[in-house]
């Protein structure tokens, strides 16, 4: 172990012993980088973190996490990270999801729960069996959707300011003067789902698509005059090619090393 | 007289009705958005018997930015200053549990010197956001005087930063390997000094309040939390240990060089605002111990990771050697990638426990960051904390938790 972040008692045993204790509740077991994970059935969450917190020590929920994972069939993860003050360790219970099935609520288990659950609920439309509050809480009044889906975009779907003419905040649709860009960094060696220019000559598979571009042709100006409007040289172009070249003068010096 | 006592206790009020005896209702009433006890935008909806206050409903997420999304679409290092925005009163803190949790993903070893200048610059973020909070503390409760002198502490803890980083607040200084540039010496020599210097201001500005009438009365035996209800509520740092547990994640679970440190943590006894403001008084000076130490232990050396696959080179070396330079584009533009997994990394922030879960597919950018903010946990108590005190206490119960809605909202 090189690392020097935060070191917890050891693993040894614990996730033979926890296992034992939830028993057929326990679908999957993981141990990684010194950290153990226990899926569990979603209907038997509650139970199980209750046998945790009383019988095992695992007395503080410190964090409920949504993940989502939308190739999943049930696509969201949710993830109860336990912590014991007197073993000195931690755990992390998950369970997964979809957008329908509700996972029980554990609000009568730690009163904390309350505000996790509802920002789980928030951000990912999770929705908590037995928890009397589940109003949303980060986002705006009046805020539809749940912005941390992963087919959520980045900017969202309106946008807000103060309009001076109806004094007072409106919303609108977002509207960007130029998209995201994202960029994909993944090297053409090693897991690029796409297929490169010139491929298509050996494997005789389809042509690649066209990449995105974040502009029109017509916007940057580059390459090929685009528009037959473009293509006309201006009046100024036609003065210039009209107008004769200016006589060279032997005292100029516009020409390079005639001097010499 | 015995009439006038009477109508004093309303004895006789339904005998015989006076004018001060009207049947009043409950009333709600907003306690911010915009509010300067609410150290930040925390609107609380709160129901009132006269002055008595019934049930709070904390309304959080005004400062959302979505910070966590936002960290999705960056790549690692990218995604790194977005922590020096979630508390802006202890942003080196906010760093620590996100370069650790990076390190923890690739099993990377940071050299001694950057782990020593590290907890030092934690240290000193403690310091510095208690100087904050004890200041806005005793200004919310009335004393105006020590506010203005701590202030002064904390301005010349900024200097150091920007010294160290060039940025008083948004350091981004701490790096996945270590930190990004060594301090140099006249800088280290300069906070022995001021860890000499500084306690006197401090001690004289503690004096005026902790021992104050005024302020004892305004906040022993205010929003007492046993340890039982501090632990199901999810409580951390200060708060936690103000209600007597003591726990403390530098003690145990010690990260970078604290296992070397030697310092006490304190708790309190009754678990109220005065015990929890006492606590990080106590903290401070523990802080300063740890400073000195760093100070007399710090070796030298390298102060980041020399793998180049992770830790960009220097300016300098990229003038000379071109692998340099293929690194650094490398590193700038791609990034570094990050093996598959998941880690829940938590460090001791001047608030608590401040949890990064980070999730990763392999990528060069996280799959998904979840920042367990110290202060979410605790504002969710208020209700329960306020229940039963008066209006005027709710800003004292506010100040004693020490929150930053950067932080909370995210």
């Amino acid at each position: 172990m090189a690392h020097s972040a935060p070191a917890i008692s050891s693993n040894e045993g614990v996730a033979a012993k926890l296992g034992k204790a939830i028993g057929a509740a326990l679908i999957d077991t993981v141990e990684a980088y010194g950290e153990i994970s226990f899926t569990v059935q979603r209907a038997k969450l509650a139970t199980v973190l209750e046998k945790l917190r009383d019988k095992h020590e695992y007395q503080q929920l410190v964090e409920i996490a949504g993940v989502d994972y939308p190739d999943r069939p049930e696509r969201f993860e949710v993830c109860y990270h336990l912590l014991s003050l007197t073993k000195n360790h931690r755990i992390r219970v998950k369970v997964s999801t979809d957008e329908d099935m509700p996972v029980p609520s554990v609000t009568h288990i730690w009163e904390v729960a309350g505000w996790l659950e509802r920002e789980v609920f928030d951000m990912y439309g999770v929705l908590f069996d037995g928890n009397t509050d589940l109003r949303r809480i980060l986002t705006d009044y009046g805020f539809q959707g749940h912005p941390f889906r992963k087919d959520f975009p980045l900017t969202g779907y309106v946008e807000m300011r103060y309009s001076e003419e109806a004094k007072r905040v409106v919303y609108e649709p977002v509207k960007l003067a130029q998209d995201f860009r994202s960029f994909d960094f993944m090297s053409p060696w090693e897991g690029a789902d796409y297929i490169l220019p010139g491929d298509e000559k050996v494997g005789g598979q389809a042509p690649p698509p066209t990449p995105k571009v974040t502009e029109d042709k017509n916007d940057t100006g580059a390459g090929k005059k685009a528009t037959k409007k473009a293509a006309k040289p201006s009046k100024r172009d036609e003065a210039a090619a009209k107008k004769p070249a200016p006589k060279r003068t032997k005292s100029g010096t516009n020409k390079a090393g005639e001097g010499k | 007289m015995s009439d006038y006592l009477e109508e004093m206790d309303h004895l006789a009020d339904a005998a015989d009705p006076t004018t001060g005896d009207l049947e009043i209702q409950n009333f709600t009433i907003n306690f911010g958005p915009q509010h300067p006890a609410a150290h930040g935008v925390l609107r609380m909806v709160m129901e009132l018997d006269g002055e008595i206050v019934e049930r709070v409903d904390p309304h959080v997420g005004l400062l959302h930015r979505g910070t966590e999304k936002l960290i999705e679409h960056k790549t690692y290092l990218q995604a790194l200053p977005y922590f020096d925005r979630l508390d802006y009163c202890s942003p080196l803190a906010m760093e620590y549990s996100y370069v650790l949790a990076i390190e923890k993903l690739l099993d990377l070893e940071v050299p001694l010197r950057g782990q020593y200048l590290r907890v030092l610059f934690a240290e000193l973020t403690r310091i510095c956001n208690h100087m904050l909070n004890l200041g806005a503390h005793v200004m919310d409760v009335g004393a105006m005087t020590p506010n203005i002198w701590v202030f002064e502490i904390r301005e010349q803890c900024l200097e150091f930063f920007e010294r160290a980083s060039g940025a008083r607040m948004h350091s981004a200084w701490f790096r996945p390997g270590g930190v990004h540039q060594d301090v140099p010496l006249k800088l280290l020599t300069d906070i022995a000094d001021w860890l000499d210097e500084f306690p006197t201001l401090f001690e004289d500005a503690m004096s005026l309040v902790v021992d104050n009438r005024i302020f004892k009365q305004r906040n022993v035996n205010i929003a007492t939390v046993s340890k039982d209800d501090a632990v199901r509520w999810g409580f951390s740092g200060p708060v936690l240990r103000g209600s007597g547990v003591a726990w403390d994640l530098r003690k145990s679970q010690p990260y970078d060089v604290y296992d070397r440190m030697e310092f006490d943590v304190p708790v309190g006894t009754s678990g109220d605002c005065y015990d929890r403001f006492m606590v990080r008084v106590e903290e401070v000076r523990q802080s300063a111990k740890i400073m000195r130490q760093c100070l007399n232990e710090m070796p030298d050396g390298p102060v980041s990771s020399t793998d180049r696959k992770i830790v960009p080179p220097k300016r300098a070396e990229m003038k000379q050697s071109m692998e340099a330079l293929i690194h650094h584009f490398k590193l700038y533009t791609e990034g570094f990638h990050v093996p598959a997994g998941e880690v829940y990394v938590a460090t001791e922030s001047p608030k608590g426990e401040f949890g990064v879960y980070l999730v990763s597919d392999g990528t060069n950018k996280p799959y998904r960051c979840k920042i367990r903010p110290t202060a979410f946990s605790h504002l969710q108590a208020m209700d329960f904390m306020c229940k039963g005190h008066m209006l005027p206490d709710a800003t004292a119960i506010l100040g004693a938790i020490d929150i930053v809605f950067g932080e909370c909202d995210r």
